[in-house]
This record gives structure tokens, C-alpha cells and sequence, in this order.
């Protein structure tokens, strides 16, 4: 057991290092929930892919640098303690690609990987629909059999991104009458800008257009982007929700920079001993994540399946940076209030997280089950 | 960058684990908090055989370590099956006793158990200890003897007051270090205290029907055990990269998560309970009594977070 770096790790953490600091805009970018903000962070993933550091883990042939999981890790530490953009290019980066890694073809791969890492095609997911949120299995939006592809037609929501991204990803029921509802769901990739499609922004809560619905009617899409067998959707998706994807939805890196920058921020308020107790909370929870983080990547290299494991993950980091967001605007007092300052963006994001990517309500169902072993009962 | 116990450590946590388990320590925790200290002696030795107290022990006192993370290992095993006497403070007396070669092999086989009064006149177990020890401002004391038992939450901590002065061992005691390993130790019984209550309520739930079906079954309930395993799984991590680094920054953030995980399981433990979990005599009490404890034992959750602040502007 150790937690010491090789001399080439230390290196990688030198260069990656050295590369922010000459890099990172020494001014925020406007917020990426805007058109504006938007752009300026498509045209930042672009930087950071012409030298190889949009997607350090992923193969060189696509862009990457080959750098597996103890140098991803490395790099989001550096990243988001040098103050770096928030990443516009996140959801297709860590849900999409792993699910390409082991489902897409050699094709698939070289058509979709190297716009993705450079930030000229960004990503949406598209699962939820209105009446299918956390029983997401009892989705409607239809894949019908065309000539050469399939179309789409169904209503998406909670979009995350989809305002202004370029093309999205999904399930569909490309089987009607199954026997389950998770079965006859197919995973497709269709452009955002096709015709049948319209996009309809949706403000957050405050106001900013972070996610879209999305109306589909007979929506083509090609056979070469469907991914992995026809009606294996649900499997599919799953699977990449279970495993690494789970420890790369949240990188410790980030929330080691958080908890440093409210370090600092209650040094500048002067100390108050009142709120000693949730700074020190920031800084352990931080600590416990990265360890934790840690723990899990050296199981998944040992070969261990990671699997249910990654609920507690998911309950931990999205109930800590609310918590620690809450802190920062309490000690900020007056100025807390206002919506132009980074901890305010960080906490209107913060507060999304229990809910997406599985609500925490079933993610406690998920380790209750799953790994505690309890009966299941009814939602 | 491997951050996992190694196959030699997980055997080591099984064997303590199946020793302990057929050493029926519920009812030498009963023994012991009556101050019958016979089957508690004998299981002392067998620890001791086990090696657990030789690796708080350099080598050349006759021990094996000190060997934090393996120290570690026991611990949390020793937690999860309610060990009684005054195992945290037997394993930081080695570190006082540093250079006293007298008082350390003793120490090591099991031969002798170690008490510590710091900060305060009492010490755990002052009536069973056969080493007393009183951290004084002027230094490490030799207490020459102890007062009566005053009664803990839990009654298997049997506190008592040593009695003051005796012979002065060393001015200058590695105190520092001596917390560190008490605060680690401390953190390891309670993970293993609150590990130990999620099973027990874990396995209550699945059996205790209401309502026509198992309560565990129900939302309520689960979401409850699953916090508890999330605030458990995380202060894992937590105490095992503290016993690598050793820092006291680490080791602070270690004790008081892992005694707050562990009291959060004990306080659902005994709400999933009910009732039966509120007595006296389901075994359940030994260890939720010992979750609330050992919160305050070495270093109060303020004075460890505390210290996590003052030492955090350090990047992880």
C-alpha cells in the first residue's frame, strides 16, 4: 500500500503543470451556460487538444496521450488547481466516449473521438423524457426501421448542454411490446441539427440555458451510428455507468481546488471560528474523495470490477460540493447573493447534482441492494 | 501509486477476524465492564500472539514496527468485535516509552497492559493497567497508583483517576507522536465499531418483518443504512492514507470522520432497532455506546477539525 508517484508520474505532473500556467486564461471565460460563454470554451477545448491535453487518457491515435487512469487523475488536479475552464465538452468526453471504447466499432471511434477532443463537435446526452426520469426504463422516444438507418421521434428532456452542442446521444425503443421495459432500447448518435429536430432551451434556475428539450420527429439516422447491438441499449448504457465512468464523472481534482479556494476565502473573511467546522469539512471531504478515488483506481488496475460501488461515489461529491458552495456564499455574506461570481455559478451547478446522472434517492436504492443486500421493495 | 491493502494485510485483518469471532466477545465485554477481568486477560494474550501489539514496537524492544498501516489493520478489527480494555493507549505508550527498555518488551508480548492519563487525571482501565502513565507538563510520569472507577456510557471503559506523581521517566516525551498513534488507533476502532453496527442492523432489517414484509424493504430504512455506508466507505480511505502519511493534519481528518461515520451508524443502528436495540442487554449496546465514547477519546471532532484548518493550506 502506497501513495507515492513514479519519477514519470511526477514528470507528467511537471509538464501538465507547466502547460497550465502558460495557458489557463488569467481572466474567467464567461459562463459555458451561455452562447457566448459557450463559444469561448469550445475555442479553449481546442487549445488544450493542439498539444494533446483535451483528453490525456485516451489513446494517442485519438487525440490522447495514451495516459491511463493515475495520470488522468494527476492532470485533474493540476487542471482545476490552476484555476482551468470548466470543461463544454464533458458529457460526450466521459459518457459518451467510454461507451464507444467498448461498444462502438474501429469506425465509429475514428469518425466521432477526434472532433470530440478537439471541441469542434460537442455533446449532449439525451435519456430523460417527460414521463421518464429516474424509471428511465419506461421510455417512449421511438427508433423506427428506414432505408439504411432508423427514425427517431420522441420528445427528450433535461438536455444538459443540448442549448448549443452540435449533435447528442440517447436511448430509444427500437422494439415495441417488449416483455420488460429495458429491453428493445437501442443506443443512437444523431446531429442536433438535422432536420425533424427542434431545440428548445431551458433556463436553470437561474435563468441560464443549461439544458434543452428536445422534439424529434422522423429524425434520420444512419445504421453506422447506432452503437452496439440493436436493442442492447439499456445493457449498454449501463455498463459504461458502472465502471470507470463512475469515477470520472467527478475528478478529486476538482473539488481539491474548491476546497483550497474556500480555504482561502475564509482566511480573507478573517477566520470566523463559527465556520471553522464546515471549511475543515470541505478540506476532509475533499481529502476522503481523492482517497477513495484513488482506492477505487487502483482496484479497477488490479482488474476488480467496480460496479454498485460507484453509487456511493456519486451520493458523496454531489451532497459534498453543495455543501461546500453553501459555505462559500455564507461567508460571502451580502456579496453571496449576487449571480456574476464564480461561487455562485459553482453553487446553481452544485445544486443539480443530486439529481442528474441517477438521483441520489435511487443511487441510495443502487448501495442498499446492491451492495448492503437488502430486499428490494417498492420505489 | 497502489492504495490498496496488500493479500498478507487482508490475511492478517481475516485471521484477527476469525480469532476474535470464536473468541465470543460480547461476553468478555460483560466480564470486563464488571471488572471480572479473567476472560479479558486471556484474550489480551491472544492478541498479543497475534502480533498485534509488537507491531506498535520497534524491533529492538523485541516488537515488529512500529508498522502503522498494519497497526491499522488490527484496529479496525479490534473495533468491529468490541475488544475491551486499553488497547489505544497500551499501543501509544510504546511510543512514550520510547527508550525505556524495561517497560517495552513486556509491552510488546502482552505480558503488561499500558494505561495514559493526557490532559486529564483519568485514564481507561486504570484498575486492570499494570503500566500507568500520566503525561504531565513536566514530562512522563510512573503513576504510582489509581482511584476508583467512574462510570463511562460505555461500561466497558472503566475510567479512573491515577494517582498523582511518581517516578519521572523522560522530560521530554515524544507527545506529538504519541497522539498521532493514539488519534490513528482510536480512528480504526471506531471505523471498525461502525462497520461492525451496519452489519448487525443491516442483517436485524432483512429479517424483522412489519407491515407483511421485511423492514428492509422499505425506502426509509435503506436510505438510511446507505448513508451510513457512504460516511463509512469514505472514512476508510481517509484512515488508511493517514497511517501512510502520519502527518497530524491527516490523522485529525481521519479520527473525526471516521467517529463521526461511526456514531451517524450507531444512531441509525439503534433507530432501525427499535426498542430492543435501546436495552441493556441486546448485545447491539456494547458497540453503540462504544461509537458515542470513543468520538471524544483522543481529540474531540472541534479540536481535530481544528488542526485540519491550521494544517490545511498544504495541498493534498
Amino acid at each position: 500500500m502506497d501513495l507515492t508517484f513514479t519519477p514519470e508520474e511526477d514528470a507528467f505532473r511537471a509538464e501538465a503543470r507547466a502547460w497550465l500556467r502558460a495557458h489557463v486564461p488569467s481572466v474567467p471565460l464567461p459562463s459555458l451556460e451561455t452562447r457566448e460563454g459557450f463559444a469561448a470554451h469550445r475555442a479553449w477545448e481546442a487549445e488544450l487538444a493542439a498539444d494533446r491535453w483535451s483528453v490525456v487518457d485516451w489513446p494517442s491515435g485519438y487525440g490522447g496521450r495514451d495516459a491511463g487512469l493515475i495520470r488522468w487523475l494527476i492532470f485533474e488536479e493540476e487542471y482545476y488547481a490552476a484555476g482551468a475552464p470548466g470543461r463544454v465538452g464533458q458529457n460526450g468526453i466521459s459518457l459518451l466516449a467510454p461507451t464507444l471504447f467498448d461498444h462502438g466499432t474501429r469506425q465509429q471511434r475514428a469518425r466521432v473521438l477526434p472532433s470530440m477532443a478537439s471541441g469542434e463537435v460537442i455533446w449532449a446526452q439525451a435519456w430523460s423524457e417527460p414521463e421518464a426520469g429516474s424509471d428511465l426504463a419506461s421510455l417512449k422516444a421511438k427508433a423506427v426501421r428506414t432505408d439504411g438507418g432508423w427514425l427517431l421521434t420522441g420528445q427528450k428532456t433535461w438536455s444538459s448542454r443540448a442549448a448549443f452542442a452540435d449533435r447528442a446521444f440517447g436511448l430509444f425503443r427500437s422494439e415495441p411490446d417488449t416483455p420488460k421495459p429495458h429491453q428493445g432500447l437501442t443506443y443512437l448518435m444523431f446531429d442536433l441539427r438535422a432536420p425533424g429536430v427542434t431545440v428548445r432551451p431551458i433556463g436553470r434556475l437561474d435563468g441560464k440555458p443549461a439544458f434543452a428539450e428536445l422534439f424529434l420527429d422522423e429524425v434520420f439516422v444512419p445504421d453506422e451510428d447506432v452503437i452496439g447491438e440493436l436493442g442492447q441499449g439499456w445493457r449498454i448504457a449501463m455498463s459504461t455507468a458502472g465502471n470507470e465512468r463512475g469515477l470520472k464523472l467527478r475528478s478529486p481534482g476538482r473539488f481539491l481546488a474548491s476546497a483550497c479556494r474556500l480555504l482561502t476565502l475564509w482566511q480573507a473573511q478573517g477566520g470566523p471560528e463559527t465556520t471553522k467546522p464546515s471549511v475543515a469539512d470541505a478540506l476532509i471531504g475533499a481529502r476522503a474523495y481523492q482517497l477513495f478515488t484513488y482506492a477505487a483506481a487502483s482496484r479497477f488496475l488490479d482488474g476488480q470490477e467496480l460496479g454498485p460501488e460507484s453509487s456511493l461515489n456519486k451520493v458523496f461529491w454531489s451532497e459534498y460540493d453543495i455543501a461546500l458552495h453553501e459555505t462559500a456564499l455564507d461567508l460571502l455574506g451580502e456579496e453571496g447573493e449576487f449571480t456574476d461570481t464564480d461561487w455562485s455559478e459553482g453553487y446553481v451547478f452544485a445544486l443539480a447534482g443530486p439529481i442528474y446522472a441517477g438521483t441520489n434517492e435511487i443511487q441510495r436504492d443502487i448501495i442498499a441492494e446492491r451492495l448492503l443486500g437488502l430486499p428490494k421493495g417498492r420505489r | 501509486m497502489r492504495f490498496l491493502l496488500d493479500a498478507e494485510q487482508r490475511a492478517f485483518a481475516a485471521s484477527l477476524d476469525a480469532m476474535l469471532t470464536s473468541a465470543d466477545t460480547p461476553s468478555v465485554v460483560r466480564d470486563w465492564s464488571r471488572g471480572e477481568r479473567g476472560s479479558g486477560r486471556a484474550l489480551w494474550s491472544r492478541i498479543a500472539q497475534a502480533g498485534v501489539f509488537a507491531l506498535a514496537v520497534p524491533e529492538e524492544y523485541d516488537g515488529l514496527g512500529p508498522r502503522p498501516v498494519e497497526l491499522t489493520v488490527a484496529f479496525v478489527e479490534l473495533g468491529r468485535h468490541a475488544v475491551p480494555g486499553p488497547l489505544v493507549e497500551t499501543v501509544t505508550a510504546a511510543v512514550l516509552l520510547d527508550k525505556a527498555e524495561r517497560l517495552l518488551p513486556p509491552l510488546a508480548s502482552g505480558e503488561t497492559m499500558a494505561t495514559l492519563a493526557y490532559g486529564s487525571p483519568y485514564a481507561l482501565d486504570g484498575d486492570a493497567a499494570t503500566t500507568r502513565l500520566a503525561l504531565t507538563p513536566d514530562g512522563l510520569h510512573l503513576a504510582p497508583g489509581h482511584g476508583p472507577v467512574r462510570p463511562s456510557l460505555d461500561p466497558a471503559r472503566r475510567l479512573t483517576p491515577l494517582t498523582p506523581g511518581g517516578e519521572l521517566l523522560t522530560p521530554t516525551p515524544p507527545v506529538g507522536h504519541a497522539l498521532a498513534r493514539a488519534r490513528l488507533a482510536t480512528a480504526a476502532q471506531a471505523l471498525g465499531v461502525g462497520l461492525a453496527l451496519l452489519d448487525k442492523t443491516v442483517a436485524y432489517v432483512k429479517q424483522r418483518t412489519q407491515f407483511g414484509a421485511p423492514i428492509g424493504s422499505f425506502q426509509a430504512v435503506k436510505h438510511r443504512l446507505a448513508d451510513a455506508k457512504i460516511a463509512l466507505e469514505f472514512a476508510r480511505p481517509l484512515l488508511f492514507g493517514a497511517a501512510l502519511t502520519m502527518e497530524p493534519a491527516d490523522i485529525a481528518a481521519a479520527k473525526v470522520t471516521a467517529c463521526e461515520a461511526a456514531y451517524t451508524t450507531a444512531r441509525t443502528a439503534l433507530q432501525l432497532h427499535g426498542a430492543i436495540g435501546y436495552t441493556a442487554e441486546c448485545d447491539l449496546s456494547l458497540w453503540l455506546t462504544k461509537a458515542r465514547a470513543l468520538r471524544t477519546a483522543w481529540g474531540t471532532p472541534d479540536e481535530c477539525r481544528a488542526l485540519v484548518v491550521s494544517g490545511g493550506g498544504r495541498r493534498w
